[in-house]
């Protein structure tokens, strides 16, 4: 904290003079995920060098996701069909100052992609007619949300005096892990003056991080060990039964 | 306190795990079943992908078929001739089940076929189980009934290959074992159980196995069927959580000894009645869930 007060001190003090209509940085760089991994927040914070509007997006890498589509056979709700989108971001939530609508217009925000609904999530061909893809779109960012990936609502960028700001940002307990990036928009009039781009990374550090890694680069051995230690304790609760 | 785990890929309460192991271990010792096909279904309502269940539940098998079978081992209960030719048809069983696991994986319809398998199964041998178990009841009111004949002489008995049993007391074709083996093999892969809820029945009432052995052969058995679904799981699907399987593991053990204490003091035909009654209705809510509109037709797929 001390460490953030520092820099907001320099930040404030280097403002006015800087080139830069904004600067931002976040509190962590790095979001670890341990055994006790319970979901984490991280700080942005920035100055602008005039009054103006900030709109914070987080974006997880981007990864092909499959969507499936259950239909009923003989009683029983049966995955039927699929759609698979192309680069869909693990992760994404929008944080501003003020509603998205009162900041800009509607065709600002769909260009730079502000709010889930102007996500440009694609159909890799043409499929389907444009209200059934549309379908599957809502369908993918639904699931999304509902798994606290797609935060619903848009978060809160707080100002402190004209030029400071700062957002909390929350990651689930889900949150995949990968190379993030905070991108902040800084808007006078609606129109969007400067951006900045800042690197987060989620992943799984310690222990956790070293299973998963050895269980995917060293499946067979991975195997073996499980089969071991099964055993073992197999064995083991043998002689404390047998002692009972 | 919620731990992290690292295939599962999800932060789960690490007392209610230990609570699950121990109510199903605490069920295990009191039935005398390995649990697997409670476990394995009850993982899945918890939220860990069923893959995952199914792959770390194997595990977790070896562990409480290894200290199950050395109590039967000193006793003399296993029939390692018998055990030998199921386990060669429980390997080629389950390997070719963890192949079909796969591929229906790719599919994305692996989550229906595990649910499907386990309403199939859970339905056939708890609706027998449970009228027979009552059957048994009726039986013990009115006493002596008529006695069924010892030995009939049906269609089995002609197949070739035929073996001697020694301490099974058995003359048999070993296509019969065999083939019990390849079907408990497959199941296992795909359902993520030791089979011992479908062997032990198949020992007795098919092979006409003597009780004393059945279960200490199963589980010599089970060892080795279930270490194979979890190689191969682990190898080529990524689907064992070793930090799961531990977790479960613990409580499962301590769980174990309480209910083979409470076991000891209960009559076995309400027990079975019981263990019936409780297969139904993990069934019951497995099939509802299949049948029941779901709330989001579209789901997504899992990691490619």
């Amino acid at each position: 904290m001390i460490r953030i007060a520092a820099l907001l001190t320099v930040l404030f003090a280097a403002a006015p003079l800087r080139a830069a209509p904004i600067v931002v940085d976040l509190s962590e760089h790095l979001v670890a995920i341990t055994a006790g991994f319970a979901g984490a927040e991280v700080l942005l914070f920035g100055a602008v060098d005039e009054p103006g509007d900030v709109v914070v997006i987080v974006r997880g890498p981007t990864r092909p996701m499959i969507i499936y589509r259950k239909s009923r056979h003989f009683g029983i709700w049966v995955n039927a069909d699929h759609m698979t989108f192309e680069d869909v971001p693990a992760y994404y939530a929008i944080a501003s100052t003020r509603p998205l609508e009162e900041i800009a217009a509607p065709t600002v925000l769909a260009r730079n992609e502000m709010g889930v609904e102007n996500l440009r999530l694609e159909l890799p061909r043409a499929k389907a007619s444009p209200n059934v893809a549309q379908d599957w779109r809502d369908a993918l960012i639904r699931n999304q949300q509902r798994a606290g990936l797609y935060p619903a609502e848009v978060g809160r960028v707080g100002f402190l005096g004209d030029r400071l700001f700062r957002a909390r940002l929350a990651l689930p307990a889900n949150v995949p892990t990968g190379a993030y990036e905070a991108k902040v928009y800084y808007l006078r009039e609606g129109q969007i003056v400067s951006a900045q781009t800042t690197p987060l990374f989620v992943s799984k550090v310690g222990v956790e991080a070293e299973i998963f890694d050895f269980a995917y680069e060293q499946s067979a051995l991975y195997g073996i060990i499980a089969i071991l230690v099964a055993l073992m304790a197999g064995w083991l609760a043998h002689i404390a039964f047998r002692r009972a | 306190m919620q731990i992290y785990l690292p295939i599962a890929e999800l932060s789960v309460d690490v007392f209610l795990l230990l609570g699950l192991g121990g109510a199903i271990g605490f069920l295990s010792g009191l039935f005398g079943v390995g649990g697997g096909f409670l476990m394995t279904p009850i993982l899945i309502f918890i939220g860990i992908p069923p893959p995952v269940a199914v792959g770390t539940e194997a595990n977790q098998i070896v562990a409480s078929s290894v200290s199950g079978v050395l109590a039967h081992w000193r006793r003399g209960n296993v029939d390692f001739k018998m055990g030998g030719i199921l386990l060669l048809g429980g390997l080629f069983g389950s390997t070719l089940g963890v192949w079909l696991f796969a591929i229906l994986r790719q599919l994305g319809q692996i989550d229906l076929v595990i649910k499907l398998c386990y309403v199939t199964f859970l339905g056939i041998i708890g609706g027998l189980m449970f009228v027979e178990s009552l059957r048994a009841l009726g039986r013990r009111r009115r006493a002596t009934a008529a006695r069924d004949k010892m030995h009939k002489h049906t269609w089995i008995h002609g197949l070739p290959l035929k073996m001697r049993f020694r301490r099974s007391k058995l003359y048999i074709s070993a296509l019969l074992p065999a083939g019990v083996g390849v079907l408990v093999g497959v199941l296992s892969a795909i359902m993520g159980v030791g089979g011992g809820f479908i062997m032990v029945p198949a020992m007795i009432y098919l092979l006409g196995m003597p009780t004393a052995v059945v279960v200490g052969t199963s589980l010599f058995q089970i060892i080795f069927v279930t270490a194979n679904v979890t190689f191969l799981q682990a190898y080529a699907n990524q689907t064992v959580d070793v930090v799961l399987a531990v977790i479960l593991l613990t409580g499962a053990v301590i769980g174990a000894q309480f209910g083979a204490r409470v076991g000891a003091k209960l009559r076995g035909e309400q027990l079975r009645i019981l263990l019936a009654l409780m297969v139904l209705v993990v069934c019951g809510k497995l099939l509802y869930d299949l049948t029941v509109t779901p709330a989001d037709l579209y789901s997504i797929g899992g990691r490619e």
